[in-house]
């Protein structure tokens, strides 16, 4: 009946406003744990979530050794050309020419932080790092070469 | 007892003997409005901060935590902020109603606190038909935004002017008839008189479930009139930038920004006056005793006590509810309210004819 679907929507709709109001209510009266950050304040002891995506890092060994071969998987997934790879042919003992990274060039100024560079990586040499004050004055800082100089291929690597 | 009624007796009786009559009207006039303007700044800034603070604790954040004593001088700093920057006028703009348009709003806002009782034996003008006045006087403020919207030419801010036109039109229907529950159980438009017959009780409590649903439509629909979320469909930040203000900046916006606030207060002053017994202190039945510990407390801090709970509850709204649609919003009042608080009315006046109330 009409009526009676009128009054249960006033009724229903009084009944969701006050479980919101209580909700509210409740956070309002228990100001005890803070969901933001106070930042500046706390930049020692900041903990990011492990999956915070800052900018695109490559890791090295203790021995100068990364994992990246050089396919250029990333430079391909990257969606606005943020990654640059050149590569160099080393010769190995045996005479063989073998491709491996000379530079990896990472712009970071055209970085969207999307993460798929790391997901195309079949080696797993690159992944983001959880660094976000990437502030400077000069523009030319942003474009950052990723693997360190002198460093090679971690052997077993393919 | 501290009353401030004593001390405007002082003034006057000291500005009357000093004076001849019509200078120390005068002088009276220039008090007056020096203490509403003081007021006003006062109301601002507190009220900004007090809604910052709630949005922030609602929220589960700190707030404002920079300027001053846990953030207590944010707005301060913020008015410095808005007195100094530049208030452009835009180009294809009509100059005159646009700079005109905020200075209405604000004079309506200030024109409604003239029959508003703040303590006993406290009001700027104590007036047979104060709350006929309140209601006529604050759907002026409408032509302020139309006006506001219309001369910015600018898409957005016709837009926002025009929601902001249709909300407040239709929604002055509910307050109205749900102030006139409480017009017919008191029979008198003073408001005066009204906080007066509140000295066995308040309204909300002594006329049972009739003043209790009239204060649920008036509380509802006093939000949307003054389009604050879940209502504030003219400003629509998400959809129209800014609505009716967009092209204000500097103080022109201040000025509607503090208008806003004003009116919060004045129309939360006036649901305090009709349901909460205005400067009244809680006074049950004849328990004589109880009455008198209540009013040891100064009547001017019950006033503030019951506006500012009816202003957090407003803010409370804000920050719990989801912005209603233009449909939803017309259809709640022509549907809902209207229908509820016209049934209200009449259950309200057999209530009040056969004396069934306290």
């Amino acid at each position: 009946m009409f009526i009676v679907d009128y009054f249960k929507d006033v009724y229903g709709a009084m009944k969701s406003l006050l479980v919101g109001m209580n909700r509210t209510g409740y956070y309002f009266t228990h100001h005890k744990e803070i969901i933001t950050e106070e930042y500046p304040d706390n930049r020692d002891t900041l903990k990011l979530p492990e999956r915070f995506r800052g900018e695109v890092v490559m890791a090295h060994d203790e021995n100068n050794e990364h994992a990246c071969t050089g396919c250029s998987a990333c430079e391909l997934a990257c969606p606005n050309g943020t990654i640059k790879i050149i590569n160099k042919f080393d010769i190995s003992p045996e005479g063989k020419k073998k491709k491996a990274i000379d530079t990896f060039v990472y712009h970071l100024e055209l970085c969207t932080m999307c993460g798929l560079c790391v997901d195309a990586c079949p080696t797993g040499a690159i992944n983001m790092a959880n660094t976000f004050e990437h502030s400077v004055f000069n523009r030319g800082l942003l474009t950052k070469r990723l693997n360190k100089p002198d460093s090679k291929l971690k052997a077993g690597v393919e | 007892m501290f009353s401030l009624e004593s001390l405007t007796t002082l003034v006057q009786d000291w500005l009357n003997k000093t004076f001849p009559p019509a200078i120390a009207l005068l002088f009276e006039f220039v008090i007056v409005g020096v203490l509403a303007i003081a007021l006003f700044a006062a109301l601002g800034l507190v009220l900004v901060i007090m809604e910052r603070k709630v949005a922030a604790w609602i929220q589960i954040r700190l707030g404002p935590n920079r300027v001053g004593p846990k953030g207590m001088f944010q707005s301060a700093a913020d008015t410095v902020k808005l007195i100094m920057k530049e208030g452009l006028t835009p180009d294809g703009a009509d100059k005159f109603l646009f700079n005109l348009a905020p200075f209405i709003v604000m004079m309506v806002a200030m024109l409604v606190l003239a029959p508003i009782g703040f303590a006993k034996g406290f009001h700027i003008w104590d007036i047979n038909i104060g709350v006929l006045y309140v209601s006529a006087i604050s759907s002026v403020s409408v032509i302020g935004i139309l006006m506001a919207g219309w001369s910015s030419n600018n898409k957005y801010s016709l837009l926002g002017a025009m929601r902001s036109g249709a909300q407040m039109v239709s929604y002055e229907l509910s307050v109205g008839l749900s102030v006139l529950s409480i017009i017919v159980l008191t029979g008198s438009l003073n408001i005066n008189d009204i906080v007066l017959s509140q000295q066995n009780g308040w309204w909300l409590f002594k006329a049972h479930i009739p003043a209790v649903i009239s204060f649920v439509v008036f509380i509802i629909a006093v939000t949307a009139e003054t389009n604050r979320a879940p209502f504030d469909l003219s400003e629509a930040e998400s959809e129209l930038t800014a609505g009716f203000h967009t092209e204000y900046s500097g103080m022109k916006f201040a000025l509607f920004f503090l208008a806003e606030y004003i009116n919060i207060f004045i129309v939360c002053a006036i649901g305090a006056t009709l349901f909460l017994g205005g400067w009244m202190p809680f006074h049950i039945g004849n328990w004589e005793a109880f009455n008198h510990i209540m009013d040891y407390i100064p009547s001017f801090l019950w006033f503030f006590g019951k506006t500012f709970f009816l202003i957090f509850l407003i803010m409370w709204f804000r920050w719990t509810f989801p912005r209603l649609r233009v449909d939803q919003l017309l259809n709640l009042e022509w549907k809902y309210l209207l229908p509820i608080s016209m049934v209200n009315l009449i259950v309200m006046t057999l209530v009040a004819i056969q004396g069934w109330h306290f």
